[in-house]
């Protein structure tokens, strides 16, 4: 007997065609008994359009569902022969904690949640003395998931001793990262868990005014959290002895210098999105003047795990100095891209090859941390993922964009991608990052137009630390670091764009030519058909002046005659 | 601005009323920036010095049909700047602009947290995953052939 029947629509589920899964499903299924229920995303974004069938008994997951007869009557006769296997691979090495109940319930019911053992640890909360209720977070060594790794018992405790008419708490959920997603499945997919963290928080800290502020490109993540707080609202859970807590959802509007906490405050205020100078720092002086601490998303998500377990045993899981696990949001060149959530000290490549299933030989590097963080080269795969081992290698934790570069790519080239996105997003405060940023970028540009010279590459590697020391917030302060780490990693690749003019991996168009092998070619016409701009001519030749190297041919191409050579090796 | 008249005359809902007007319009006009600045009694050169530094913000009328070329980190690494170049040549459009006929613009954006599914483009918040050429020209004659409906 079938209960329900849960589709996965969050972000990723509804861009890969789960709407129409659903539609098509309630349509077709007239069982009353059925319920028909949207959910989050369980991580496995790689599988999507995801279906579970629940029964009295158990539950299967089928993957990559379409919206046909064939798939319909897998689902209703509960086919295990074609439900979806869950690779050990991956099952052994992920610690689902944080993300236990994501996609697994339905995100916007109070009751759901509840059922699960939601708000649970609140009411444990509540008979604890905020002091004792730091201690905990104290204890679980828990820290700030966001990028900075900052002690978030500790920050609490700075909140706590003040003295104040209103104390504000704000949760970060202004994910910039290009490549990072965990936050929003975790708004979309477990709102509840977000909002028991936060008023954990406000019970210890004293908070009396609480906002969430939230990326406008996230409209699912800021329907879901403004039901939950509803609902909350209703259960009248807010209500604490003293007091009532409010909590307000503010949309930001595409600034990723806003994710830096006085930044975020000023934008909070209605002002532009400018960092200021620390100290003060925002928990003396934050939001409207009052004192304010900002925790990101995961952060606060962690939160009900570390009351209900205890600090000692959340403590258990991970390495020396960092606690718990932590999500990845899994991307690139990879089979399996997703979320995971995985202990800290697992090694970077048993994330990427053994749960990513990315092939080995043919990964060039990772680069954790989007474009504040930095690259780390195949050879270093067997480092543990914690904030130590991952700094010393000139890296950041980030805040777990994780994204998996393919051998066939040029480091130069991706280093200029990570500089044009935090050069567009520096809000012009400070010359080094407004001014020195800009240079780097047109230096890095050179260098891929195969323009560049030795004075070049020792130009970025004097400016690089310049920026850093002279930026007065995060954002110019690891600017650089995607230059510097891939400078320290991969010289051999800059070196080949300056002396040669060569790009090794033959990404880089200005140094790249298109080849049509006439041997090879069996003249089917289908480059010509798809060029746009009529580069090929009909005995088969590319012209490489006309050409624009949008590598329409080499794609359409059946038998792999066309391909990307070294400028003027072939053809001139 | 009646829109506005809900809004409490706080300073801190200022981003929220250029969202809202954005919302409404599609854009935010001259006049928009005046109304804004008289609801909440501050000059009009604090309105534009606040929706000019975010990119959310658009000071010109959008198509009809709003394309967001992702150039994500994940997309980036999958060819994003192939993709917005496929639409150039298609549309005859660059980055923030409209197409003669009002029906697209396009804007390439950060990240639309569909990584997985790279490289994507949106079309009025519907997203469009593992792209190539051929799949993402289809897509746009489906909208053409809608037109102006």
């Amino acid at each position: 007997m079938i209960k329900r029947i849960k589709v996965g629509m969050a972000s990723c589920g509804i861009a890969a065609g789960a709407s129409e899964v659903k539609k098509f499903l309630q349509q077709n299924i007239d069982d009353e008994n059925i319920e028909i229920i949207e959910v989050g995303c369980i991580g496995h974004c790689y599988a999507e359009p995801l279906v579970e069938v629940e029964t009295e008994k158990t539950s299967i997951f089928f993957d990559q569902v379409e919206p046909t007869e064939e798939y319909l009557e897998k689902i209703l006769s509960v086919d295990k022969n074609s439900a979806m296997t869950f690779r050990d691979e991956r099952v052994s090495r992920e610690k689902l904690k944080v993300t236990r109940l994501a996609g697994r319930i339905d995100p916007v019911s109070f009751d759901e949640y509840i059922e699960h053992g939601g708000y649970q640890s609140l009411e444990k909360a509540r008979k604890m003395q905020p002091e004792e209720i730091i201690k905990e977070v104290k204890t679980s060594g828990l820290r700030g998931r966001g990028g900075g790794g900052f002690p978030t018992g500790l920050k609490w405790s700075f909140l706590a001793a003040k003295e104040a008419e209103k104390k504000i708490l704000i949760c970060n959920a202004d994910e910039g990262d290009p490549g990072a997603f965990m936050d929003r499945s975790m708004m979309e997919s477990v709102p509840h868990q977000v909002l028991e963290g936060m008023l954990i928080a406000a019970l210890a800290t004293g908070a009396t005014e609480l906002f969430i502020y939230a990326r406008a490109e996230y409209p699912l993540a800021v329907k879901n959290i403004n039901k939950a707080i509803d609902q909350i609202y209703e259960h009248k859970v807010n209500v604490f002895d003293d007091r009532v807590i409010d909590i307000t959802v503010k949309e930001g509007a595409g600034a990723f210098v806003c994710g830096e906490e006085t930044a975020m405050i000023h934008s909070l205020e209605g002002n532009r999105g400018n960092p200021r100078f620390r100290p003060p720092y925002p928990t003396d002086e934050g939001y409207k003047g009052y004192p304010t601490l900002i925790n990101n998303v995961e952060s606060f998500s962690n939160v009900p795990i570390v009351i209900k377990e205890g600090g000692k045993k959340y403590a258990e899981l991970g390495t020396e100095n960092s606690k718990g696990t932590k999500l990845f949001a899994l991307a690139g060149d990879l089979k399996y891209a997703g979320l995971v959530e995985v202990p800290m000290g697992l090694t970077i490549g048993e994330v990427v090859y053994d749960i990513g299933g990315a092939q080995r030989g043919e990964v060039k590097a990772v680069q954790i941390g989007g474009p504040s963080g930095g690259c780390i080269p195949a050879e270093h795969f067997d480092v543990p993922i914690d904030y130590d081992s991952l700094e010393s290698l000139g890296a950041i934790m980030g805040s777990g964009g994780l994204i998996v570069i393919g051998s066939n790519r040029c480091m130069v080239e991706t280093a200029r991608y990570f500089l044009e996105f935090t050069t567009k997003e520096s809000c012009g405060k400070c010359t080094f990052c407004r001014i020195g940023t800009k240079r780097m970028l047109e230096t890095l540009e050179k260098i891929t137009k195969g323009e560049g010279s030795m004075d070049d590459i020792e130009f970025l590697e004097d400016l690089g630390p310049k920026v850093i020391e002279a930026s007065l917030c995060g954002l110019g302060q690891t600017a650089p670091n995607p230059v510097l780490s891939t400078l320290r990693y991969f010289k051999d690749e800059y070196l080949a764009h300056v002396k040669d003019k060569h790009c090794p991996a033959l990404q880089c168009n200005d140094l790249v030519d298109i080849f049509l092998d006439q041997e090879t070619c069996i003249e089917c016409r289908q480059c010509i058909k798809n060029c746009p701009v009529d580069a090929i001519s009909d005995d088969f030749v590319v012209d490489n002046d006309i050409c624009t190297r949008c590598n329409t041919c080499v794609e359409v191409c059946p038998v792999d005659a066309i391909s990307r050579v070294k400028r003027g090796e072939k053809n001139g | 601005m009646q829109l506005l008249e809900p809004l409490e005359k706080d300073r801190s809902n200022l981003i929220k009323a250029i969202q809202m007007v954005q919302a409404e319009k599609g854009f935010i006009s001259t006049q928009a920036i005046k109304e804004i600045s008289d609801h909440f009694g501050i000059p009009v050169v604090e309105v534009e010095g606040v929706l000019s530094f975010y990119a959310q913000f658009k000071r010109s009328k959008p198509g009809k049909y709003k394309i967001a070329v992702c150039d994500g980190t994940a997309c980036h690494i999958k060819g994003s700047s192939r993709v917005k170049n496929w639409l150039v040549e298609e549309l005859k459009i660059d980055d923030g602009e409209t197409t003669e006929d009002g029906l697209f613009s396009m804007e390439t954006v950060a990240c639309l947290g569909c990584c997985s599914l790279a490289p994507v483009v949106s079309i009025n918040g519907k997203v469009y995953g593992n792209l190539n050429r051929k799949k993402l020209l289809k897509i746009i004659k489906d909208y053409k052939n809608r037109g102006d409906n």
